[in-house]
C-alpha cells in the first residue's frame, strides 16, 4: 500500500493585522483619556436619583467642601472670602467652566449656600451638585 | 575577475515588535483612563442683582429646617409625599416655580434629597432661595 504524500498544511494565525488593530484602540484611548489632575479632599457625596452627567469633562472646575468646613478648589484650600476672586480668575481664564460641587454629606447647607453665593458674585452660574447615583 | 554573485539588498524595517510597543502604550493609556463620568444634579444660579416679580399664585414654597423637615405650602410633610405633592401642583398650574428654602443648619443630604424629589417631579423652575 502506497502512502499518500505528506500534505503540508500550513497553520498560521495572520499577524499581520494586529498592529493596525491595535493601534485603532490606541488612538481610542488616547483620545478619550483625560488625566486626573486634582485628588481632592476626602467627602462622601450624597446620592439622588435625578442625576445628569456634565458632557465636558475639560471645563469643570471641582469645590470640595469636607464636613468639617475645609474648601478646597481643584489644587488649591481656600476659604470662604478667597473663593470668589478665585473663582473669577477661573472664569476669566476659561468663561466656559462649570462648577462641580462635591460636598460631603454631613456639610451644614448654610456653608454650601454662601459658596453659592459667591459663585453668584464671581459670575460662575452653571453649577452641578455632585452625587452618587441612588440604589 | 570572476563576478560576484548579485546580492539585492533588502532593506527593511523590523516590524515585528511594533504590535508589542502598541500593548504597551495601550495598557498605559488603559490604566490612566477614568472612564466615570462626573454626575450630579445640575443647576443654573440666576445672575446677581436680577431679582424679577413673580405673581404670588406662581411660587410653591418648600422649607427645609434645621432637623430635617420639610415643609411645603405651610403643611408639614415627609419627603415620600413631596414628589406628589409637587406633580399635583405643576399640573394645576404648569408655570409654578419652586422656592426651595433651607436652614443654615441643614444638612445637605437632606437638601440633596429634597432637590431631587423636586427634579424628580418635574420641575424646572427651580429657584433657591438663600438662608436669612
Amino acid at each position: 500500500m502506497r502512502f499518500r504524500r505528506k500534505v503540508g498544511v500550513e497553520t498560521a494565525i495572520p499577524t499581520s493585522s494586529l498592529s493596525d488593530i491595535v493601534f485603532l484602540l490606541l488612538i481610542f484611548f488616547m483620545v478619550s483619556t483625560v488625566f486626573v489632575r486634582y485628588r481632592g479632599l476626602p467627602v462622601e457625596l450624597p446620592s439622588a436619583k435625578k442625576i445628569e452627567r456634565i458632557e465636558t469633562k475639560r471645563h469643570i472646575t471641582y469645590i470640595w467642601v469636607t464636613a468639617e468646613g475645609r474648601i478646597c478648589i481643584d489644587d488649591m484650600i481656600v476659604n470662604m472670602p478667597q473663593v470668589k476672586s478665585v473663582i473669577y480668575r477661573k472664569l476669566s481664564k476659561n468663561p466656559r467652566i462649570v462648577v462641580s460641587l462635591k460636598c460631603d454629606k454631613n456639610v451644614p447647607y448654610g456653608i454650601v449656600s454662601d459658596i453659592m453665593e459667591e459663585l453668584k458674585k464671581a459670575g460662575a452660574l452653571r453649577i452641578n451638585f455632585a452625587t452618587k447615583r441612588k440604589k | 575577475m570572476v563576478p560576484r554573485s548579485k546580492r539585492i539588498a533588502r532593506p527593511a524595517i523590523p516590524t515585528a515588535s511594533l504590535p508589542d510597543i502598541a500593548f504597551l502604550l495601550i495598557i498605559f493609556f488603559l490604566v490612566t483612563t477614568t472612564m466615570h463620568m462626573d454626575k450630579g444634579i445640575g443647576l443654573t444660579l440666576p445672575a446677581p442683582g436680577r431679582t424679577t416679580e413673580v405673581p404670588k399664585k406662581n411660587i410653591c414654597h418648600i422649607w427645609v429646617n434645621a432637623l430635617g423637615e420639610i415643609m411645603c405650602e405651610g403643611e408639614i410633610i415627609t419627603i415620600s409625599e413631596l414628589r406628589e405633592q409637587i406633580k399635583r401642583r405643576l399640573a394645576d398650574n404648569p408655570r409654578l416655580i419652586i422656592s426651595l428654602k433651607a436652614d443654615r443648619e441643614t444638612k445637605y443630604d437632606v437638601f440633596i434629597d429634597v432637590l431631587d424629589q423636586v427634579k424628580l417631579a418635574g420641575a424646572k423652575r427651580i429657584s433657591i432661595a438663600s438662608p436669612e
